[in-house]
């Protein structure tokens, strides 16, 4: 029996490279040994793309995309297709499941800096795969036809008409309709169940060759390659197989319990996943009272809020996603880990992380004054982290520091007063104080504190 | 330009949603308090609807044959009790069939103004406390086409049609986002109050079962799922240990 599948074994790798894939892949491939917490999100985005892909397959058997019917499928799939209700709530809690993961995948990536060299062209890859999967979540959300899906896709559709001169017609062209209509959601379904996920799979494949290409990266920012034995294999690598293929399936049991654990018992989220206001049928002529995305549309969505004209707050959106691409040449600083850098660069990628946390909040809800005040603070932050982020790639002097924070401070500054009559001078003056302390902290602290000072990394991975 | 003022219209909608939920639910809810588990209960909320709400509202999502089953009565009982509607050539609807009526939607904006929505959704859309609140909250407004309004639904298009069992009544203060409203009894019904509270009950029981049949089904499966996956977590840390001994 043996003998035979070996036999079997060289037949095939006459004739395609299986073995070699294999091991180059997977049994030969050498993975830092210190891998921690943060490294499962990988695979299991990788799951999570698989359970989108098969519990779409057969939602595609029963969903209908057509205006009049697509509502009622849905319901139909939830209640006389058998384990109907299990499929479509694997993939609606799969895609905020998904997005939970990639960010928490690429948070890991800032926190050890994963995207700095050789890893640039593989941190590219990943953010063409994140924009290419909030398109894909989008197009996926207007399907169930509910209203919030009709309204979020008509606002989202319509940021488009705020490009100069084309906008109007570019609109008409994406909707194929004057409105959002069947044409729409016809459109929308073919690149949500076709185009997208070729993309998709193709991007995630992309992704795995440059990893593997280039090595990974670990919590202490070591390259692994640097020091090898008299065979060529890191001294501190181990095969990815079996080594990590048995760590993560330990990971994949539990993002299963969290998983199910929603499936089961809460596949609505509390309106987080599955918006209450969903389970109404789309209605062109009645508008919601309050049209929010779902969760992980809305720190972005705040971002675009808070800038009052229109093609602006679009363009300040778009850049607060595009600014990510440029991660590997806004910080150029020697030291890859958070484990080495200073003090100050620990609170800033904290204090980013939590003010995107802040964000994705108050665009979950209505902009009551305070809120918007807050969403303009905390978008401002947003982008400041980045500069802050390049300000620190190298020793700056105290002249630099000082104008770099005089500069900023006027800059939003001016803003606010050329905005004080349209709110409470109050709030503003008082909102003010957070960017402002946020500089003092990053900018200015430094130059008479030892927050800034690196420690020293070592020359093999620890523990 | 018509075009660009509805754009405008559309992003004002979406930088000002706060305006726009002014006059939406500001009432406190009363809590349901309701067990959707209960059998007995969600039959009595099924042969309610079917007699005061589905001449106007419909199930269309629902099957009869499922509610059947769910709610543990065989065929012939939910055929003699339940299905009150015919078909286009005037036979009895099968029980295989959607729960639908026999209101026209033309008819239906005539007589009330508006198309009485589909309520198959409602629990899910509007929620269980909602509905609770809604149904004991009709009170005489003499201002209003049916003579009521309502403290959960204001100025709602329709008739307080469970005025025999609850009576009419007045409201005597107006309650807000953190108070409740109070009322008194105008004219009582054929039921006390707390009767009365039981019927609406058992409709949101059965409006909760309708919005999602399998909620029970799930959760029973959910503790199976999780008690295997925890099994499995034991197995594959400890196959995990005995991998990494020789990392370490």
């Amino acid at each position: 029996m043996n003998k035979m599948l070996t036999s079997m074994l060289g037949w095939v790798d006459a004739r395609f490279p299986l073995t070699e894939t294999w091991n180059y892949h997977l049994a030969k491939y050498y993975a830092p040994r210190n891998f921690n917490f943060w490294y499962f999100f990988g695979s299991l985005a990788l799951l999570v793309l698989v359970i989108q892909l098969g519990s779409g397959l057969w939602l595609t058997m029963f969903y209908k995309p057509d205006a009049t019917l697509a509502f009622a499928s849905v319901e139909y799939i939830m209640r006389d297709v058998e384990w109907g209700w299990f499929i479509r709530y694997m993939h609606s809690t799969g895609a905020s499941a998904f997005f939970l993961v990639v960010y928490l995948h690429m948070f890991r990536a800032l926190l050890y800096g994963s995207y700095k060299a050789p890893r640039e062209l593989l941190w590219l890859i990943g953010m063409v795969i994140y924009v290419a999967l909030m398109a894909e979540a989008f197009m996926g959300y207007l399907l169930p036809w509910g209203q919030m899906s009709y309204w979020g896709a008509q606002v989202i559709v319509n940021l488009f008409s705020t490009i100069p001169l084309i906008g109007g017609d570019l609109v008409t062209w994406i909707r194929g309709d004057f409105l959002i209509s069947d044409a729409t959601l016809n459109r929308f379904f073919a690149l949500h169940v076709m185009a997208l996920p070729l993309v998709l799979v193709a991007l995630v494949f992309v992704h795995i060759v440059a990893l593997h290409a280039v090595g990974s990266n670990n919590p202490d920012g070591v390259e692994i390659k640097k020091k090898k034995d008299e065979n060529g294999i890191p001294l501190d690598g181990i095969p990815f197989h079996p080594y990590y293929t048995v760590k993560d399936i330990v990971g994949v049991v539990v993002f299963f319990m969290f998983f199910f654990a929603v499936i089961f018992f809460a596949p609505e989220m509390k309106g987080y996943f599955l918006e209450h206001a969903n389970f109404v049928p789309a209605d062109p002529l009645v508008t919601p009272a309050h049209i929010a995305p779902v969760w992980y549309f809305t720190p972005f969505y705040t971002v675009l809020r808070v800038v009052p004209d229109p093609f602006y707050g679009v363009i300040a959106m778009g850049a607060a996603v595009v600014v990510l691409f440029f991660l590997p040449w806004i910080d150029k600083h020697p030291i890859k880990s958070i484990r080495y850098r200073s003090t100050l660069h620990r609170f800033n990628v904290m204090f980013f992380a939590l003010s995107f946390i802040v964000l994705g909040y108050l665009g979950v809800n209505p902009p009551e004054p305070t809120l918007a005040e807050l969403g303009l603070r905390f978008s401002e932050i947003y982008f400041l982290f980045f500069i802050v982020l390049w300000f620190h790639s190298r020793p700056r002097g105290a002249a630099l520091s000082w104008g770099a924070f005089a500069g900023l401070v006027v800059l939003y500054t001016i803003y606010d007063l050329a905005r004080l009559s349209t709110g409470s001078p109050g709030l503003i003056f008082g909102s003010w104080l957070m960017p402002t302390a946020y500089l003092v902290i990053c900018l200015l602290l430094p130059l008479y504190t030892k927050l800034n000072e690196d420690k020293p990394v070592p020359e093999r991975v620890t523990s | 330009m018509k075009k660009n003022i509805l754009i405008v219209l559309g992003l004002l909608a979406l930088i000002l949603p706060g305006l726009a939920t002014a006059a939406g639910p500001g009432v406190k809810l009363d809590k349901a308090d309701i067990d959707v588990t209960n059998t007995a209960s969600l039959q009595r909320g099924a042969k309610y609807f079917v007699n005061y709400c589905m001449g106007c509202h419909s199930l269309k999502h629902a099957r009869y044959s499922r509610l059947a089953s769910d709610l543990g009565l065989n065929e012939a009982q939910v055929r003699d009790n339940l299905i009150f509607t015919r078909t286009e050539d005037g036979d009895k609807t099968a029980i295989g069939a959607l729960m639908a009526n026999a209101m026209r939607v033309k008819d239906g904006k005539e007589w009330f103004g508006t198309t009485p929505p589909d309520l198959t959704l409602v629990a899910r859309a509007r929620g269980e406390d909602w509905i609770y609140t809604f149904l004991r909250g009709f009170y005489l407004d003499p201002s209003r086409p049916f003579g009521v309004n309502n403290t959960a639904f204001d100025n709602v298009g329709m008739p307080h049609v469970l005025w025999e069992l609850q009576g009419w009544q007045r409201l005597a203060e107006h309650g807000d986002s953190h108070t409740a409203p109070v009322f008194e009894q105008a004219e009582s019904g054929r039921m006390t109050p707390a009767e009365y509270d039981q019927v609406v009950r058992d409709l949101v029981s059965f409006l909760s079962y309708v919005g999602e049949p399998r909620q029970t089904e799930r959760k029973v499966i959910g503790f199976w799922v999780m008690l295997f996956l925890v099994v499995l977590f034991v197995v594959t840390y400890l196959l995990k240990k005995e991998y990494w001994r020789d990392v370490h």
